[in-house]
């Protein structure tokens, strides 16, 4: 060696890692909350000046301050993650959950609101059917016209749904203006008073929608793994070329599919409008951008997002609950700690997939 | 293969159909509002409660960086310490939607042990009165509701303030500024105009900017008032924005009825003189800032508390007025307000102390050109909107004494809306 070569060698490389083993996988996400815990921990001390412990007891009691409300959060947010897994399986990013369960809830409130007063021999069953069919086809229609326009002319369907969320708030405010002629803005719990066309509590109100939750996610698994559509909704994702060669009606699947979430943002619509909020305002519903994180930390698999669901919902409710136990009179900190924790995991997600070597064992090869 | 799509779907339908018919046998044996509560003797349903043991649950829909809810947190903790109560004996929750999640955390502060709970957002009302239904024994109330005396439950209350007595208060103080503005030649007496930041086209917004337009005409006879509406209670781009409309408008004087620090923010830029509401706003507008008027919660809740411990059924419509404490004009900014403003505006306080001032008398305002001989308000809160109270006698319109929350939404000669609710 006449001179020596000097080339700057950075410390690592990065690599991709496609094959990491389940339990290694679950490992670094482990670590990640455990690391996530620890910064909360330390920064919790620094800013509620508390002793931690009694931070981490406030934080995983939280949840469970009543499990029915637990229960129903978790059994909502999954409901909303299960409308938006089958477009996203296909690689179709469906931002619309948000606005295609509020058109729905207002279609359902709008029966509930006025089918008694024009109608008042109908029974509670017969409008409780129509509500949930009025639910069903306004957030189809509202899922389905991006659904065509990116099937047909290619349209960004990113924008195009979430752009559909705000047409559907400004669709609501209109109606609720129009409604309530005291000029609050606000028209109450439909029928508080009378209960008409409230679906039944079934032993206490939170059980409807558990239920409904439950047969849902046993469906969307049997239709993911084991049904055709299922299958070619994934052909679609890995390649939309692949998929047209074996013969796939490619703006066929893109429709159907979205026709299916559609329906679930329906129900759930239903669900706002009957057993839940009984109301309509912009602030019902909302959960659909929280969804899209539960769905891809469960990685699109419906029964992971039970857990995923649970996680965020455990989460979000023990921040609040610090908040409450120490009086903080503000939503900030609950607020840090979610994103702090959600940091380290999204985080994590890259010490999953790539796989970080250190350059000095190269070097000695060389 | 849409078939299976629609058989999962009609399955689905099925399912929730047959719920549905079970529910409909047992028809709910709970209250149905119609005011035939079976207590409504002199004895009351309720316990008393040892001061130690009390818990109180508060919901707000913002946290303490809105002024609306900060108003209602710190008047609490005041609540608090005045009857010696411990800070650990409140539940507060913050952040609250006007959603099931208001419902949710009343159950809460119920599953906690609180004897009473209190939200303060107009649209957590019904939130409130569906776990008023649920748990009789435990009282409800809520801050700006309509519903209280018509549903007529014991243990569900509304209160409010006559916050319209500070607002003419202040509208003195803008009165005298736009006078002294005419005096000093910057503005000539026919373009004594003001601008109005309003939230809803709304009675407790209407009746707002009406008797603060009021107490300025009282002083500048010539004044006229120019409204905008935002359609939302919090929005600093919009408020901020309807007040630089107002501005180049050519409104000499801007006040509102919002909860942001939008309005002052445009105010202090545009160097045009500013009346403020539920606080302060001085620090945002020092050179601008002249007055502000707000309800001070603390009388109430102390009220409220001391009801509970006594076992005693609490007013179903509570209004808290400038003789109560409930309503407060705040410090006048010295280097913004005309001479002699101090004077002019405690003045007014002790004639509505005496009563022998009122905001609405039909002398001091015209409707069509006309003065106002009877006017049906809405007070009753139904789904019919009916207007169903005659408001005037003596010769004023009766604010908030036939229910807590304002109901005055007659638009008077001199104030022009420039738009409805959406802005």
């Amino acid at each position: 060696m006449k001179h020596k070569q000097k080339v700057h060698e950075p410390l690592f490389h990065v690599s991709k890692n496609d094959a990491m083993p389940v339990g290694k996988a679950l490992g670094i996400r482990a670590a990640a909350v455990v690391v996530a815990l620890i910064i909360v921990g330390i920064l919790s001390v620094v800013l509620i000046k508390e002793n931690p412990f009694e931070i981490y007891k406030a934080l995983f009691t939280g949840a469970f301050v009543d499990v029915w409300t637990l229960l129903q959060n978790i059994a909502l947010l999954l409901m909303f993650g299960l409308a938006v897994i089958p477009p996203f399986r296909m690689k179709y990013w469906n931002m619309g959950a948000n606005g295609q369960v509020l058109v729905g809830c207002l279609a359902a409130i709008a029966c509930m609101k006025f089918l008694p007063a024009y109608f008042p021999d109908m029974s509670d069953a017969l409008i409780i059917v129509l509500m949930i069919a009025a639910s069903l086809l306004a957030s189809v229609i509202w899922s389905v016209i991006p659904a065509f326009f990116k099937a047909y002319f290619n349209t960004n369907e990113t924008l195009f749904t979430l752009m559909m969320n705000y047409i559907a708030i400004a669709v609501v405010d209109c109606f609720v203006f129009n409604w309530d002629k005291s000029g609050s803005g606000n028209i109450g719990l439909v029928n508080l008073l009378t209960r008409k066309a409230w679906f039944p509590d079934l032993g206490n109100k939170y059980v409807l929608s558990i239920i409904v939750a439950v047969v849902l996610t046993l469906i969307m698994i049997v239709y993911m793994r084991y049904t055709k559509h299922g299958f070619e909704v994934a052909l679609v994702g890995e390649s939309v070329n692949t998929a047209k060669y074996v013969g796939i009606n490619v703006k066929k699947v893109i429709i159907r599919t979205l026709v299916f979430s559609g329906i679930i943002c329906g129900i759930l619509g239903a669900l706002y409008a009957g057993s839940i909020s009984h109301t309509v305002n912009t602030a019902v519903g909302g959960q659909g951008f929280t969804a899209i994180l539960v769905a891809w930390l469960a990685g699109f698999d419906p029964l992971a997002m039970v857990f995923t669901s649970f996680f965020v919902v455990f989460l979000n409710s023990g921040a609040e609950h610090v908040s409450v136990v120490f009086q903080l009179n503000s939503n900030d900190y609950a607020n840090i700690v979610v994103g702090i924790i959600f940091f380290c995991i999204i985080g994590c997600e890259f010490f999953i997939r790539y796989r970080i070597q250190l350059n000095k064992g190269r070097k000695e090869q060389n | 293969m849409n078939r299976r799509i629609l058989s999962i779907l009609l399955a689905l339908a099925m399912m929730l159909s047959m719920f549905a018919f079970v529910s409909c046998g047992k028809d709910s044996n709970t209250n149905t509002g119609d005011g035939e509560q079976t207590s409504a003797s002199a004895e009351t349903p309720f316990k008393t409660v040892d001061k130690a043991d009390l818990k109180i649950g508060l919901i707000t829909l913002h946290d303490d960086s809105s002024t609306y809810d900060a108003n209602f947190i710190d008047a609490m903790y005041r609540a608090l310490e005045d009857m010696g109560l411990d800070k650990s004996q409140l539940i507060l929750y913050t952040g609250i939607a006007e959603t099931e999640d208001c419902y949710n955390k009343a159950k809460d502060c119920v599953n906690q042990g609180c004897q009473v709970v209190f939200a303060d957002s107009f649209g957590h009302e019904d939130y409130m009165i569906q776990a008023a239904i649920e748990y009789p024994e435990v009282r409800f109330c809520h801050a700006t509701g309509t519903k209280a005396h018509s549903v007529n439950y014991d243990n569900f209350s509304n209160a409010f303030a006559s916050i319209y007595e500070g607002r003419y208060a202040a509208g003195v103080a803008a009165g005298m500024k736009l006078n002294e503005m005419i005096a000093d030649g910057k503005i000539t007496a026919d373009k004594a105009v003001m601008g109005y930041v309003g939230a809803y086209t709304y009675a407790e917004v209407m009746s707002g900017y009406t008797s603060f337009y009021l107490g300025a005409k009282s002083v500048c006879p010539s004044v006229t008032m120019k409204v905008k509406f935002t359609g939302s209670w919090y929005d600093y781009d919009k408020e901020k924005a309807a007040a630089e409309s107002l501005i180049s408008d050519g409104c000499v004087l801007i006040s509102q009825h919002a909860d942001s620090y939008g309005a002052p923010e445009a105010c202090e830029a545009a160097g045009v003189p500013n009346v403020s509401y539920n606080g302060s706003t001085e620090a945002t507008g020092p050179n601008t800032y002249i007055v502000s008027s707000k309800i001070d919660w603390a009388p109430y809740f102390e009220y409220m508390i001391n009801c509970v411990m006594e076992g005693k059924v609490i007013d179903k419509d509570y209004t808290g007025t400038i003789a109560t404490g409930s309503v407060k004009v705040l410090e006048i900014n010295e280097a913004v307000a005309a001479e002699g403003t101090q004077k002019a505006v405690d003045d007014v306080i002790e004639q509505f102390k005496a009563g022998t001032l009122h905001v609405f008398d039909t002398e001091n305002f015209k409707v069509g050109g006309k003065k106002l001989e009877s006017y049906m308000a809405d007070v009753d809160s139904d789904e019919k909107f009916e207007k169903d109270t005659e408001a005037i006698a003596d010769g004023y319109f009766h604010e908030s004494e036939f229910r807590s929350a304002p109901y005055f939404d007659v638009e008077i000669d001199g104030i022009e809306l420039l738009d409805r609710n959406y802005g």
